[in-house]
């Protein structure tokens, strides 16, 4: 037992999440660079440089090259971290499923940020909700110290043999990856006796063991076999993590959970969140508390594998829930939404008022005021969906774009 | 006329040992299998093969495999960045002393000329920068074979394929003139570069046994008639593969510390219309009537590739 008192450093989400890789005593790392994530690649290329760092960092030509050296390497039997973003996500999209089924355990870190069309860099979901069906164990971090024990947990979990699948640690880009927070360090000697050196626990590639990998199969049977095979590695990492993560308490006195329960007790009112904008939440439940409104809040954590049986008890008895997705799938809504929901439907005491809110695109803040919002639009009879978050300043920018569209399209036709 | 070291001069004198079983998925008489397997007896069983989407996908179907050696399967543009990947990992764990030299595993890329022209040529030039330890094996059939042969950038000037049919209106068929792999490689000056072909084992043995010992990016692109696609019957992919040669159609040579060489020119050039009409893909040169115009400009560009060596 004993907490830590080793040191505490400030650091940015991305720092967090360099150390974390250093501590996990990474061996490969092939990178690409991508804002908002650079800072972390940067940082690792400068250890592996100065011999802070033993092993080999990569220089790629793309994600989609990066993700596939990430997926060879570690079926070859090192210990392999790599970082993206956004769009690099997306051209990596075709590597990222390929790597999930070769079944390689490495932890890659994904600092979210919106996608194209149009191009931004401040962050929102999409990107991470992208690969929520590729066979990923995700993990959605709030804090600058969670990134960092996500991902000393994440390799546990990935090279546990009945898993052995990559792990996604998810940040906000620009709101933690750029902000600084105080973040325990544990001494290495400690993080040793958590996560020892890297032991593969299946064949990797030598020529004493020859082996074919990822061969092709024909009729839907095998495919089926395989696919099943994936299901049931991802489902049982729920189990696997919940172990690892008290055994991470023993060593380290920090405890996490499937979700994040916040003033859950007697709560009238649940937002349902997830990364660094549950902050935010928190801090609205607070205030709301203080004006005798009884709000509570639930943090997605572990988001694949969906961790249905903990949400739905975690709702089950509170009568108005918001789910908010930072999000968004045109002409569907919140991509969460409707997975919560499936998981309350056999529940009789499932929350009665269940409202979808769409917020927090494309770096767009979530306000005091929007959660004020939320709580309104739930006491009311109106049951149109999605809720989307936006304010008086928002609609009148919406305006001014109007209008410039409007004499664009008048400049045009004169 | 040749610096190739020459450790074979006969047949014979080959290795006896396969490194690939019979009984593959692939097409009966495909001349990429042939070459591949004479290559694989160079190399011997201590190899790992990346590889892209395409007919030689088909070697290794769960769960069997005809290779002695091992095999990963990756994308169509990935198996490049996958062999860095292995690479760098057998790298770390070899000065780290965690792993033997008996161990280490020649990493090969086993790709299409769809792959290695088109969709993965990026990734690999990003290799060659790098200057990645590995050989490259292009199975060069001329088009996208296994989706039912359909243009790439390989396709030659003339040719007819699913997706450049000769119609009325483009009477050609493929009017583009094939890409220039093995230049495009020569730009990134690798260790070693080679065409070859089944038709010529000696030459593609001795090539392998250089390449074999040397360090760096190694490639060899390999003529590959293909009796589906080029329209023609399974037993004539020898006389195919000859017809290649002989026409110059196909020139047989390599690219060593900064020299190419013909290793095997030929010494009187066969008119090419003895390679086209045997096969498929050309007869609307010949049907319903002689298209003697793009035939003469095939010509011309054959005669103008081997104007400086003649």
């Amino acid at each position: 037992m004993g907490i830590d008192s080793s040191k505490r450093l400030m650091l940015t989400g991305n720092k967090a999440a360099a150390w974390g890789a250093r501590l996990a005593q990474v061996e490969y790392v092939p990178a690409f660079p991508i804002t908002p994530q650079t800072e972390i690649v940067e940082t690792l290329a400068k250890w592996f440089a100065d011999g802070t760092l033993k092993g080999k960092f990569t220089n790629m030509d793309s994600e989609h090259s990066m993700f596939m050296a990430a997926g060879a390497g570690a079926a070859t039997g090192v210990r392999v971290f790599t970082a993206s973003s956004s769009q690099g996500i997306l051209h990596g999209m075709e590597s990222i499923y390929t790597i999930a089924g070769w079944r390689t355990p490495m932890v890659v870190v994904n600092v979210s940020r919106a996608l194209a069309t149009p191009i931004t860099l401040e962050p929102d979901h999409n990107d991470i909700m992208s690969v929520r069906d590729c066979g990923f164990i995700q993990l959605h971090a709030e804090t600058c110290q969670e990134i960092f024990d996500f991902i000393l947990i994440g390799y546990k979990v990935a090279e546990d043999p009945f898993v052995c699948l990559p792990v996604l640690v998810n940040m906000d880009g620009f709101y933690l990856s750029f902000t600084r927070e105080p973040v325990l360090i544990p001494n290495e000697q400690k993080i040793k006796k958590f996560l020892p050196e890297f032991k593969t626990s299946q064949p990797v590639f030598k020529a004493s063991q020859p082996m074919a990998r990822a061969s092709a199969v024909f009729g839907g049977s095998t495919y089926t076999y395989f696919k099943i095979q994936q299901d049931l590695a991802n489902r049982q990492a729920e189990e696997v993590f919940l172990k690892t993560s008290k055994e991470f308490e023993k060593h380290f006195g920090r405890f996490y959970d499937v979700v994040e329960k916040f003033n859950m007790e007697g709560a009238e009112f649940v937002f349902v969140m997830s990364n660094s904008f549950s902050t935010k939440g928190k801090d609205a439940v607070l205030k709301l508390r203080r004006q005798g409104i009884k709000a509570g809040l639930l943090k997605l954590r572990l988001f694949r594998p969906f961790p249905a049986t903990a949400i739905a008890d975690a709702l089950c008895g509170h009568d108005n829930v918001a789910i908010i997705d930072q999000n968004l799938a045109p002409g569907m809504g919140g991509i969460t939404y409707p997975e919560i929901v499936a998981s309350l439907y056999d529940r009789k005491n499932r929350p009665q008022n269940i409202l979808s809110v769409i917020g927090g695109l494309g770096g767009k803040d979530i306000t005091e005021g929007d959660f004020l919002s939320i709580i309104e639009k739930l006491k009311s009879s109106e049951t149109k969906q999605p809720f989307y978050l936006f304010g008086k300043k928002d609609e009148e920018n919406f305006e001014r774009l109007q209008h410039l569209a409007i004499s664009n399209k008048e400049a045009f036709q004169s | 006329m040749t610096t190739l070291e020459t450790h074979y001069k006969k047949i014979k004198d080959l290795h006896h040992e396969e490194a690939v079983a019979p009984g593959t998925g692939l097409c009966a008489g495909c001349g990429g299998l042939e070459g591949l397997r004479l290559g694989l007896k160079e190399l011997g069983n201590d190899v790992l093969i990346c590889n892209a989407a395409g007919c030689f996908t088909l070697l290794s179907v769960y769960p069997f495999t005809p290779l002695k050696g091992s095999w990963l399967y990756t994308t169509m543009g990935g198996p490049v960045p996958a062999a860095q990947g292995v690479r760098d990992a057998l790298d770390i764990q070899l000065s780290r002393k965690t792993l033997t030299e008996d161990d280490n595993l020649s990493i090969v890329v086993v790709a299409g000329d769809g792959s290695s022209n088109d969709i993965g040529l990026g990734a690999t030039s990003a290799a060659l920068h790098r200057k990645l330890d590995f050989i490259y094996f292009c199975y060069d059939n001329e088009a996208y074979g296994n989706t039912g042969f359909q243009l790439s950038a390989s396709s030659p000037y003339g040719s007819s394929t699913q997706t450049t049919p000769s119609v009325k209106f483009h009477p050609v068929g493929a009017e583009l003139n094939k890409k220039n792999l093995f230049d495009i490689w020569r730009a990134q000056e690798p260790t070693y570069i080679a065409t070859v072909s089944p038709r010529e084992p000696i030459d593609l043995s001795n090539k392998f046994a250089k390449a074999k010992n040397l360090v760096g990016p190694r490639m060899f692109i390999c003529m590959s008639p293909c009796p589906t696609g080029w329209g023609f019957n399974p037993k004539d992919t020898q006389l195919i593969a000859k017809l290649a040669v002989d026409t110059g159609i196909f020139p047989i040579k390599e690219y060593f510390e900064g020299k190419v060489i013909h290793t095997k020119q030929p010494r009187r050039r066969l008119p090419v219309e003895k390679f086209l009409e045997t096969q498929k893909r050309f007869s609307h040169l010949f049907e319903p009537e002689r298209k003697s115009d793009v035939i003469e400009q095939i010509q011309k560009t054959v005669d103008k590739y081997w104007e400086p060596y003649e």
